[in-house]
């Protein structure tokens, strides 16, 4: 207890770091996702498609790469400095946009065929047949998967530890030196527990919405 | 496509707007595309001291190292994730409550720890009580502890999805459980599984390059080693490109496996169910096998959507 005890002020910077990019990444990720999972189910083909390249592409491409672009490459791009928390939240945004964007598609097709054709026979229009009938069905059985996304988020936060971040992730290197040299083994083993107890809260939180959304179908 | 469902096939009016809207969505990507390239240009990232890197043969070979590393810890770890998994499954499926019950903690916990702090907790935590490794196997040995996790899961999902006629039918013909979970629940359910179960290799391809953050000589790793390379103008920006282009190939190629092992799936089951429904006319059938048939024929309905 004393690695935390000691160095509270680190750990709840830490923690801080960790919330920052959940919460960032996570609000990027909802905005962009919806616009992308709706381009991929519009009836414009080229938007079909620039959401299929872009969901493609980045859902195979390293995560740790994502964030190397956006973290080493931008600012030489932009010459200019950035506040080294704002890129890796927008590359884990970036990324977990496009599981979002799928999330969002695969709760749309889970829809009964029969709940759109009655919508389009009364005669609504793509907006109405989506934001009357579809979405409000769909988001019900895409709350326990979009849950997942961001248990998947929570864990990809530590990956900005690489690209000097401070967060649960990097905790480590800052309690490795002088004059915090601490077991490393044991602060390892904290942060551990600290993802335990918050990915267990989310999977509780997820099972509670769950009863709470289900509908008999 | 007019296979979707949630709009009309499009009328003049319709036609027109969707025309309008898709220029937009093209000339907002054309904008992003040539931000980017101004941005380039301005910065000098098109001139060709910047590139040379790319003209020397041993970069080149540098490069193919760290492939071989990346894809060496790739096989090692899926192989290692796909033994772990069967046996996690295996022991959450167990009847008795003294395996089943620890095995489920165990993959619970292990699937909640973020990789990254498990290689970490390898490669730093553990030397603190004297056990040293390579990178290379804190890499391995946190992503066979995860993936197989993850796989154990899938592989429970699929069994379980099974309709309740298939074990008891093996039971009945005097198997024992080993019999009728190796013979008959298993095969059947890693047939279903497949493409999760590939796309879950995909993931483990892309998760080796968290080494990188734990200094394990992956290709990411030589990608910022080249990059930084003060003496080719530290070509970061194109290195990243060639290596990023490297990455996407690899796990694209894996993805594609994935994808043709679903389609083959999807036609198969179409096919078992098309038999089915021509050789098994409803009066010949014995009641167990109808219901068999029933559940099975509503689980790929749902699949099909």
């Amino acid at each position: 207890m004393g690695v935390i005890t000691d160095n509270l002020d680190l750990w709840a910077e830490a923690l801080q770091g960790t919330l920052v990019l959940f919460f960032g990444g996570g609000l990027i990720a909802l905005v962009l996702g919806l616009v992308v999972g709706a381009m991929r189910v519009s009836p414009i083909p080229i938007a079909r498609s620039v959401g299929a390249v872009y969901v493609n592409w980045i859902r195979n491409t390293p995560l740790t790469l994502v964030m190397f672009f956006f973290a080493f490459c931008v600012p030489i791009l932009l010459r200019e400095r950035i506040d080294p928390i704002v890129l890796p939240t927008i590359a884990l945004g970036v990324y977990t946009a496009t599981y979002v964007a799928e999330t969002i598609r695969s709760g749309i097709n889970t829809v009964p065929v029969g709940q759109a054709e009655a919508a389009r026979a009364i005669g609504l229009t793509f907006g109405q047949v989506m934001t009357l009938v579809v979405l409000p069905q769909a988001s019900r059985s895409v709350i326990p998967p979009m849950m997942s996304v961001f248990i998947a988020l929570l864990k990809n936060t530590t990956v900005a530890a690489g690209f000097s971040v401070l967060n649960l992730g990097s905790v480590r290197s800052w309690l490795a030196e002088p004059p915090r040299s601490e077991n490393q083994l044991v602060v390892l083993l904290w942060v551990m527990v600290i993802f335990i107890v918050l990915v267990l809260l989310l999977a509780w939180l997820q099972r509670v919405m769950e009863r709470k959304w289900r509908i008999a179908r | 496509m007019s296979s979707s469902v949630l709009y009309d096939v499009p009328g003049p009016r319709a036609i027109a707007r969707n025309r309008i809207l898709g220029i937009v969505t093209v000339a907002l990507v054309l904008a992003i595309g040539a931000w980017v390239i101004w941005r380039f240009a301005e910065t000098g990232q098109f001139s060709a001291d910047k590139w040379e890197i790319f003209t020397y043969g041993t970069v080149w070979m540098r490069i193919l190292d760290g492939a071989i590393a990346t894809l060496s810890a790739f096989v090692v770890a899926a192989v290692g994730a796909l033994v772990l998994g069967f046996i996690l499954a295996i022991g959450r499926l167990s009847d008795r409550a003294w395996i089943r019950i620890p095995v489920g903690w165990i993959t619970e916990v292990l699937r909640a720890i973020p990789v990254l702090i498990f290689m970490m907790l390898l490669y730093y935590g553990l030397p603190v009580v004297g056990i040293k490794m390579e990178p290379y196997w804190a890499v391995v040995i946190a992503l066979v502890a995860y993936n197989g996790s993850v796989l154990a899961e899938v592989i429970r999902a699929g069994v379980e999805s099974l309709p309740r006629g298939q074990s008891e039918a093996g039971y009945a013909i005097g198997l024992r459980k080993s019999g009728v979970l190796r013979l008959i629940l298993l095969p059947q359910a890693i047939r279903a599984m497949m493409p999760v179960i590939v796309a879950q290799l995909v993931v483990t391809l892309k998760d080796t390059a968290l080494g990188f953050i734990i200094t394990y000589k992956e290709l990411l790793y030589v990608i910022k080693l080249l990059g930084s390379n003060a003496e080719f103008h530290s070509p970061l920006i194109q290195t990243a490109l060639v290596g990023g282009t490297i990455y996407v190939a690899m796990c694209l190629a894996l993805s594609y496996v994935a994808y043709r092992v679903e389609q083959r799936t999807k036609r198969r089951q179409r096919a078992l169910a098309g038999t089915a429904s021509t050789h098994h006319p409803v009066g010949e059938t014995t009641d167990t096998e109808l219901i068999a048939l029933q559940k099975g024929a509503g689980k790929y309905d749902s699949h099909g959507l």
